[in-house]
């Protein structure tokens, strides 16, 4: 076993799940490469969309990748730190607003 | 920002053509961790790599330059003064004359610094080539009044403007071309446009060349050439034919940078993993040959830095150009190659596929 759960390695290996199960691995890669063509939004959209997500569910593999993805895809450094305050914001408020939950309880409870 | 200087000047290991090959040559190749450029070949029976049509006869008329870029493969800079003279130019001309080619490719350094340049392009033009490229830095033409001039002179002589500007904006150009390359870049373009370069209908070609401003490969090149387009026209009024994107080559500057930022073994990692073999049959090595100031040959412009000159069967100088042993010669490989194999495919005319 590793000593330690994470392993940059990893990274380059993703497309190995398939070992495992082949079939859903090839549905996945090709809806993953689907989803992230230019469409209705630009591709360029697209991977600061990722880089902000990356952080929200603190994926480090997803952090690489899409640091290197936006900078690639032109971003600025300015940008992709407007993305991950997206993320800081919206992870904030999603625990700030359950604030309102806990002042409605404590104003039923509290004479 | 610190001053960059040339690795000759600095009496920099990597000047040495034989230190670089011998970096590119280390151990996450020999201990067999990555497979070798040819072993990639072997794999798809594309070994030995062969040309196709020489069509694109590409001149380095010399390595000085006005600028001293962080990633030049080059290793160009205003120390440098290694220059093609006019005879090489004349034996070039007479070579070209007789194979017609389709295309004449001019580099440096900045080449309109070679005091025949004017000479050499004018000349060129009176022989049947379809098209003649300068690759211009942009900045000469505003580094000296004798310069100034530069965008009428291209238009005389129907030149075919090919730049590089490695960013829409000042900060990650500067960064990789040194301070204030930037603004004199959107001057110089603008200098360009008035006289019709870039515009719509006008005939003029103005293309400019993308390479990423680190340790990565670019983005899919219309994505890119789209959001320049954007960002040139709507804050500087610049217009432009295409943008062409470069993989960043392991030679010379870049590979230097490679070392030092610690980024060497990932980056080489990136270039084999993103080994793509529908790259391989349009590799420039396959329809272009690479001339030195002194008039030897080679497979590219990356070889000529590495001094890994054409296969010795093939003709090695313009003095013995032999067009038949040229074109049926085994290409020179090494592997610095997988740059142009990666991702997208990458050559003097941008991506490849």
């Amino acid at each position: 076993m590793e000593k330690s759960y994470y392993n940059p390695e990893d990274l380059k290996k993703f497309g190995n799940i398939a070992e495992f199960d082949a079939e859903l691995a090839a549905k996945f890669f090709d809806y993953y490469g689907e989803v992230f063509k230019e469409g209705a939004l630009t591709a360029r959209e697209k991977s600061l969309i990722a880089l902000a997500v990356a952080h929200a569910v603190q994926c480090p593999y997803c952090i690489d990748a899409y640091t290197q993805d936006t900078i690639a895809k032109g971003c600025s450094e300015e940008q992709m730190m407007e993305a991950v305050h997206v993320t800081a914001a919206i992870r904030g408020g999603a625990s700030l607003v359950h604030g309102v939950q806990m002042m409605n309880k404590a104003k039923k409870l509290v004479m | 920002m610190a001053l960059i200087k040339s690795l000759k000047s600095r009496n920099s290991d990597l000047a040495e053509p034989a230190e670089q090959l011998k970096l590119l040559n280390g151990d996450i190749f020999r201990e067999g961790k990555l497979p070798t450029f040819r072993e990639k070949l072997m794999e798809i029976n594309a070994f030995p790599l062969k040309p196709a049509a020489i069509k694109i006869f590409q001149m380095n008329i010399g390595y000085m330059c006005n600028q001293t870029c962080k990633h030049c493969h080059v290793d160009a800079g205003p120390d440098r003064k290694e220059i093609m003279s006019r005879e090489t130019m004349q034996r070039c001309i007479d070579i070209i004359s007789e194979h017609k080619f389709d295309t004449v490719d001019i580099t440096g350094g900045a080449p309109e610094m070679n005091p025949d340049f004017r000479w050499f392009v004018s000349e060129l033009r009176k022989t049947e080539v379809r098209e003649i490229i300068v690759r211009c830095n942009l900045t000469i033409i505003l580094a000296n009044a004798k310069y100034n001039d530069l965008p009428e002179f291209f238009k005389a002589n129907r030149i075919r403007v090919v730049s590089s500007l490695p960013f829409y904006n000042a900060d990650r150009t500067d960064r990789q071309r040194g301070e204030g390359v930037f603004a004199k870049s959107v001057e110089a373009l603008k200098l360009l446009n008035a006289v019709g370069y870039g515009l719509p209908d006008s005939g003029l070609i103005l293309d400019l060349v993308y390479n990423p401003g680190g340790a990565f490969l670019p983005a899919e090149q219309s994505g890119l050439e789209r959001d320049f387009k954007k960002e040139l026209k709507d804050h500087f009024g610049i217009q432009f034919n295409m943008l062409l994107c470069l993989n960043n080559l392991p030679v010379s500057r870049f590979l230097e940078y490679l070392v030092e930022s610690d980024n060497f073994d990932e980056y080489m990692d990136l270039l084999v993993r993103s080994f793509n073999p529908g790259a391989v049959q349009g590799v420039m090595c396959r329809d272009t040959i690479s001339v030195d100031y002194d008039g030897f040959i080679y497979d590219c412009d990356f070889n000529q830095m590495l001094k890994m000159k054409v296969d010795r069967n093939a003709s090695q100088h313009i003095n013995d150009f032999d067009i038949k042993k040229l074109t049926e010669r085994n290409i020179v490989i090494n592997q610095h190659c997988f740059g142009c194999t990666a991702g997208a495919g990458s050559s003097c005319q941008g991506a490849t596929t």
